[in-house]
């Protein structure tokens, strides 16, 4: 058995001598940050074109994480290249033949990816938080308000969960196109149009980004939505349900196929 | 030490690997040699454990690829040169490899350096050619300073200059009592390195000897003997007590290295006329194609019938007009390209 501290070590010289690393996890915090200071900015001018309803709900915090639609996608390449890129370059033949316990590989890998999406969400959402509020005005909420604290850090754990997610289903599809692919049309448009049909959307609730995002909210039925079956943490807890199958799922292909 | 036992490996109802049992021995170059899709390829990662045998096992000194405590300092591996991140460079694909094994960054410049690449380790490796690939890959198997040195095809994409050297890397580390084993598909590359040779074709074990051993029973020597009276030479030979064989295309082959003179003598006393008198050896290259016909997967399209391809091999090369590329030195025929 090779040496946990060994390999950890190892796992972290990969992620941080590729250049992607930098491009997707500087991307999200940018990405995040910028849409989420844009639609602030949008809903402090326009507030008051806001429905009573919408007024009464209305979730500063929740606005300022607007951008974490588009700012999950980084995330989600992030996590997916971590994995697949072991298989497209052929690169994990040579990784486990160095590390032939492939346990000890599949979590060292997991464990340095998930600290460093855990840092840079952490990172992006009070960025974020702080640049939304700012841009807010009269309209804001401060960190120091109930429940926000735990929406900020719940956006940075949301982040970090969509990676882990996403390092999964890259470890069980052993391919960054069919990964990529089937991640993004989901987070970007699947499970939107599925919340978004009322037919769908009690089991849309259920989807990983869906649940998670409750954790952003402050105000219950935020901005005149619907009431959900579920509690931040609750919401968040499905999410990380998700993540744990995936990424059990892909340790089950890593252990059980070919290399 | 590395051994074999019963190794096997099926992928549907395809035998990839049948039932392989050998040993390598340390101290000296093991050739492994076998025509494409012969399972090569597939039994050196069984042996590094990345893929799983369907029956049988491999032991590494005795113990289970798994099993081995830091493994890249007892077995070296270059199975495929572009098995590195190629947006990483030269040198942190090695420190990477080399981290997990608690092998010290000095040890990848010294590697760097033994392969030549120094000049390059902070250049992506995906930029390299495939020859700078290869003394990458080999840089990796010499990472851990490991006893068992593993090359898949290394001499694959190396210019003449680079072959000579893996020859000779190779054959030093043989002489420090390593244990050397390396894959080919050509046997003239065998004959020139390999102390003992491993042949398989489709999975099976065909041939387990020394090199010395595989020249003595397979390198033929005859001479070719071509006469516009036949009938005369034959029954000339015939009365001397000579074998002779009569071949489809009209000429005589005599068996044994220094029947020449012996035969030019006695057409002389029978006053035979000889258009072509000539002493000739079977090359290795045609004792494997010869041994592994029946086990080739991968036929030239016009070449269905195994039998003809040996028969047309056999033959001379300048008069083997439909036969394929005469199997010299470097030449190949269709079906023996890289990779399995």
């Amino acid at each position: 058995m090779a040496a946990p501290s060994a390999v950890l070590k190892s796992e972290w010289t990969k992620v941080r001598t590729v250049s992607s690393t930098m491009w997707t996890l500087a991307a999200a915090l940018v990405l995040t940050a910028a849409v989420g200071a844009l639609l602030s900015g949008v809903m402090n001018a326009t507030y008051d074109d806001l429905s009573r309803a919408e007024q009464l709900t209305f979730d500063p915090t929740l606005v300022s994480f607007f951008g974490m639609m588009l700012g999950q996608l980084a995330m989600v390449v992030f996590g997916v290249l971590v994995v697949s890129t072991e298989y497209s370059s052929g690169m994990i033949r040579t990784s486990l033949a160095a590390v032939p316990q492939r346990a000890a590989f599949y979590v060292s890998k997991v464990v340095v990816a998930t600290l460093l999406a855990l840092v840079v969400g952490l990172l992006t959402s009070f960025v974020t938080f702080f640049v939304g509020q700012a841009l807010l005005g009269d309209h804001s909420a401060s960190i120091t308000d109930d429940n926000v604290l735990r929406a900020v850090i719940g956006a940075g754990l949301y982040m970090t969960v969509i990676t882990m997610f996403s390092m999964g289903v890259a470890a069980m599809l052993r391919s960054t196109v069919l990964s990529l692919g089937l991640l993004m049309a989901f987070f970007f448009l699947i499970s939107s149009i599925l919340a978004g049909v009322p037919a769908t959307r009690d089991v849309a609730r259920y989807l990983p980004d869906q649940a998670g995002s409750a954790v952003m909210q402050v105000v219950p039925g935020a901005l005149d939505s619907d009431k959900l079956p579920y509690g931040p943490w609750g919401g968040f807890g499905i999410m990380c349900a998700w993540a744990a199958a995936a990424l059990i799922g892909g340790y089950a292909v890593l252990k059980k196929r070919d290399a | 030490m590395i051994e074999l036992e019963g190794l096997t490996k099926r992928y549907g109802d395809k035998l990839a690997v049948d039932h392989l049992t050998f040993q390598v021995r340390p101290g000296m170059i093991t050739g492994f040699l076998g025509p494409n899709g012969a399972g090569k390829s597939t039994t050196m990662r069984m042996m590094l454990d990345l893929d799983n045998p369907t029956a049988g096992s491999v032991r590494i000194d005795g113990k289970h690829y798994r099993d081995l405590q830091e493994p890249l300092k007892y077995i070296g591996a270059l199975l495929d040169a572009k098995n590195m991140h190629g947006g990483r460079s030269a040198y942190h694909n090695l420190l990477c490899l080399a981290q997990s094994n608690r092998i010290p960054a000095s040890r990848v410049a010294e590697v760097l350096d033994t392969v030549g690449l120094t000049a390059v380790a902070k250049k992506k490796s995906k930029g390299f050619s495939l020859g700078m690939g290869q003394r990458l890959g080999i840089a990796y198997a010499l990472l851990g300073d490991p006893e068992i040195l593993m090359f898949d095809e290394p001499v694959n994409g190396l210019d003449p200059e680079g072959i000579h050297w893996i020859r000779n890397l190779m054959k030093s580390l043989a002489a420090q009592g390593r244990t050397v084993f390396v894959s080919s598909h050509l046997m003239s590359e065998m004959a020139l390195t390999a102390d003992h040779l491993i042949v398989i074709g489709q999975g099976k074990l065909l041939a387990d000897t020394s090199m010395a051993g595989f020249i003595r029973e397979n390198s033929r020597s005859y001479v070719r003997v071509r006469t516009p009276q036949p009938e005369q030479f034959k029954d000339a030979a015939s009365a001397a007590g000579l074998s002779v064989s009569l071949r489809e295309d009209g000429s005589f082959e005599i068996e044994g290295a220094d029947m020449a003179e012996p035969v030019g003598e006695l057409a002389a006393q029978h006053r035979v006329t000889l258009h072509q008198l000539s002493p000739q050896q079977a090359s290795l290259e045609e004792a494997f194609m010869q041994m592994t016909a029946q086990a080739v997967e991968y036929h030239a399209h016009n070449l269905n019938d195994p039998g003809a391809a040996a028969a047309a091999a056999q033959a001379d090369p300048p008069l083997a007009q439909n036969a394929p590329p005469a199997p010299g030195q470097q030449g190949q025929g269709p079906q023996w390209g890289k990779g399995d």
